[in-house]
């Protein structure tokens, strides 16, 4: 039996691309930004596992999944705000916004 | 699995391959966009309509516009001269591959258990406001003072600060 004859695994498996290639990004680059990316690209790949759960659930109408879904969206808005509102204020003291010279904890 | 399922797959994970390598910082928000369009397309091949439009509003509507936002403000459009990888990439690489595999063979090896095909949910936007403001109407406070919270905080951090050299 393939993995993709089953619509589930192949949703699965297409998040577990997507939070490996998120997990390579914030690892391997260097600028801030790129990993804050990485990091929105992990949240999302975590989004569709739970919304395709939700929809090959044996309960897709209690809602469950995709109200998690939704509220995770919502906290990782609130995530990339407060985010990239640090990395302009590092950028400001410290004049770059690559990880590597952030090496300093007083500003 | 049919043909648009894998085109919205290959949307998807090329935009996030092309964010995690292309070397402009501008090119790779707007590969990260392409990312983000191609998983709430998926989402609405779940049926799950409404995940799918806040997915639009908030990542492509508000989150990839900050990111671009960032970018400019800290002027990230030059390219770094030591490259745009990490010294340590190869171990980066190598913990993201580890993941991967542990997450593949896990979804590989359970495949038989997963259910086969369900029937499409009858969920209603309506039913979802029912469920907001009913079941979940704690969690939904709980965000909407988190989301304040991040805002002021958001704001207060990036301020210019008085006396600051510029």
């Amino acid at each position: 039996m393939t993995p993709f004859s089953t619509p589930l695994a192949g949703y699965l498996l297409v998040a577990a691309m997507l939070f490996a290639i998120g997990l390579a990004g914030a690892l391997v680059r260097r600028n801030a930004i790129l990993v804050l990316i990485g990091i929105e690209l992990m949240l999302n790949a975590a989004n569709l596992n739970l919304i395709a759960f939700w929809r090959y659930g044996p309960h897709p109408e209690a809602l469950t999944g995709m109200m998690f879904a939704i509220f995770s969206i919502a906290v990782a808005a609130a995530e990339a705000a407060v985010g990239l509102g640090l990395v302009i204020s590092i950028h400001r003291h410290t004049n770059t916004a690559e990880l590597d010279k952030m090496s300093r904890l007083k500003g | 699995m049919n043909f648009v399922f894998y085109l919205l797959a290959a949307l998807t994970l090329g935009g996030g391959l092309a964010a995690v390598l292309l070397k402009h910082l501008v090119h790779s928000a707007l590969a990260t966009t392409v990312a983000f369009a191609g998983l709430a397309l998926l989402f609405l091949q779940l049926d799950a309509q409404f995940a799918g439009f806040a997915q639009i509003l908030v990542y492509i509507g508000a989150v990839a516009i900050l990111i671009v936002f960032a970018i400019l403000l800290t002027r990230g459009s030059d390219l770094p001269k030591g490259g745009v990888f990490s010294a340590t990439w190869f171990v980066g690489l190598v913990i993201a591959a580890g993941v991967f595999a542990v997450l593949g063979w896990a979804v590989l090896i359970s495949v038989e258990a997963l259910p086969q095909q369900a029937s499409v949910p009858a969920v209603t936007v309506h039913d979802i406001g029912i469920a907001l403001v009913g079941r979940y109407v704690l969690p939904l406070e709980i965000v909407a003072l988190l989301l304040t919270a991040a805002t002021i905080g958001a704001v207060i951090v990036a301020m210019h600060e008085k006396g600051a050299p510029k």
